[in-house]
């Protein structure tokens, strides 16, 4: 095989994602560190924003600029979002893909993709 | 050349362009972020031709079916007609004639009209009815079409609400009114017809939701479907007579009466509607879920249904929001 797969193709693509959206969703809604910055938010967009968060975390195709991941973020940023919460998402995204049954060296290249985005995140 | 109109403008669009792009570029305010068909921010509907599939890929069902679409990744090969989900003369005004009044219980009026001209819609959505032409009401259908000749609505009396009183004390048959609709995306998807479907609501919130159940039973769903409709005390029931023959009809259909009051008799449950839902079938994985009337409610179930299980894309919800201005 000379064709090499790509990190979405090796962890299954949108089916994937489908899949792993209401995981992660409920993980987040009920992780005590950050549920409360979900509170009160539309959740069918929300949902289509973790379905979009998770496509490019799985190396997925997406359009995000560093730009549009630090306005997305601002108001959250001035409720004191800050790095523990970071670390809670990605803990989460984790345990979402073991439930999943996707391996552990996928899952550090996952956590790598949402590490990068942390400074955007967090405006800084 | 493929031209997309707008709020009667009408734009070309150029080759390899997608609807958001020919839109932004003229100045049209539609919102987006992705760019990827994937966050759905950049959601629009075709009120004019037929969006292609790839563009409504990732939407909900009922979405879909009313022509919704996501901009970004939308390149039409014919003419398409597009409107943003918020813009108000998304559709006509239609007169329609009131064919009769009658009370349901001491505040809900049972509102039945004759539309001027023919109006697709679905059991459950809602249209608005007009008092005059600024003055106008979302209300539920409780009618379903092919089985119901006119439409049906359940207006509740609320205390100072201007249309409602209205309805209640001024309209008579024979009037003509002005209705637009129907819009919402509450409502009976054919397919999937032995997946369980939970409805759940409170006072005239079984509008929408005596639609659906009818809806799903003409249309041959062989699933269990449970009701369970609220009130605080048994005079804010209504159409159980009708709910109870439903029962005897169909082996699938389960009515729960419930009551939330300290006087609870025999036959009805006892508690919160949502409550006693979610302690009777606790785990709501693969459930279809519907949820119609107070927007507290609404709101608290939504999220309960989702933690037990119910996946995200199986909840349809119809929260009857009180304008501020009643």
């Amino acid at each position: 095989m000379s064709e090499q797969l790509s990190l979405f193709e090796k962890i299954g693509g949108e089916a994937a994602v489908d899949a792993a959206v209401d995981i992660f969703y409920r993980k987040v809604l009920s992780d005590d560190r950050i549920s409360a910055f979900f509170e009160g938010v539309d959740m069918d967009k929300q949902a289509a924003k973790q379905k979009s968060f998770l496509t490019m975390a799985f190396g997925g195709p997406h359009n995000y600029t560093g730009l549009d991941m630090r306005l997305g973020h601002a108001h959250l940023v001035e409720r004191g979002l800050n790095d523990s919460h970071v670390d809670a998402v990605i803990e989460d995204l984790g345990a979402t893909l073991r439930e999943l049954n996707v391996g552990e060296d996928l899952i550090a290249q996952v956590a790598a993709i949402a590490e990068s985005t942390r400074n955007d995140v967090l405006c800084r | 050349m493929v031209t997309i109109r707008y709020a009667k403008d009408n734009f070309e669009l150029n080759e390899n362009q997608s609807v958001l792009d020919c839109l932004t570029g003229h100045g049209v305010p539609v919102p987006f972020s992705c760019r990827s068909g994937v966050c759905q921010t950049c959601l629009m509907r075709a009120t004019g031709g037929t969006p292609p599939e790839i563009s409504q890929h990732g939407l909900k069902d009922s979405l879909k079916l009313q022509n919704y679409f996501l901009a970004c990744v939308c390149h039409p090969s014919a003419d398409l007609e597009v409107a943003l989900p918020d813009d108000d003369d998304i559709q006509a005004v239609i007169p329609a004639t009131v064919k009769s009044l009658k009370l349901l219980n001491a505040d809900i009026m049972h509102v039945v009209l004759e539309c001027h001209l023919p109006i697709d819609y679905r059991a459950g959505q809602f249209i608005n009815l007009f008092q005059n032409q600024s003055l106008g009401r979302s209300y539920s259908l409780a009618s379903v079409p092919h089985e119901d000749e006119h439409l049906h609505l359940h207006v509740r009396r609320l205390p100072q609400g201007r249309v409602s009183g209205w309805i209640h004390e001024e309209l008579r048959p024979g009037e003509t009114v002005e209705i637009r609709g129907p819009g919402g995306d509450c409502f009976y998807i054919p397919g999937n017809t032995e997946q369980g479907l939970i409805l759940i609501g409170t006072g005239s919130g079984l509008a929408p939701l005596y639609g659906i159940i009818r809806d799903a039973l003409s249309q041959g769903h062989s699933g269990p479907i449970h009701l369970f409709h609220g009130s605080r005390d048994l005079n804010g029931l209504y159409l159980t007579g009708e709910l109870h023959d439903l029962v005897q009809q169909y082996a699938n259909f389960n009515y729960v009466p419930c009551l939330s009051g300290d006087d609870v008799p025999h036959g009805f449950a006892a508690g919160r509607a949502d409550d006693v839902a979610f302690q009777q079938i606790p785990n709501l994985k693969n459930w279809r879920m519907f949820l119609c009337g107070h927007p507290e409610m609404v709101k608290i179930a939504k999220k309960k249904a989702f933690m037990a299980g119910a996946s995200m894309k199986d909840i349809y919800v119809d929260a009857f929001n009180v304008s501020q201005s009643s």
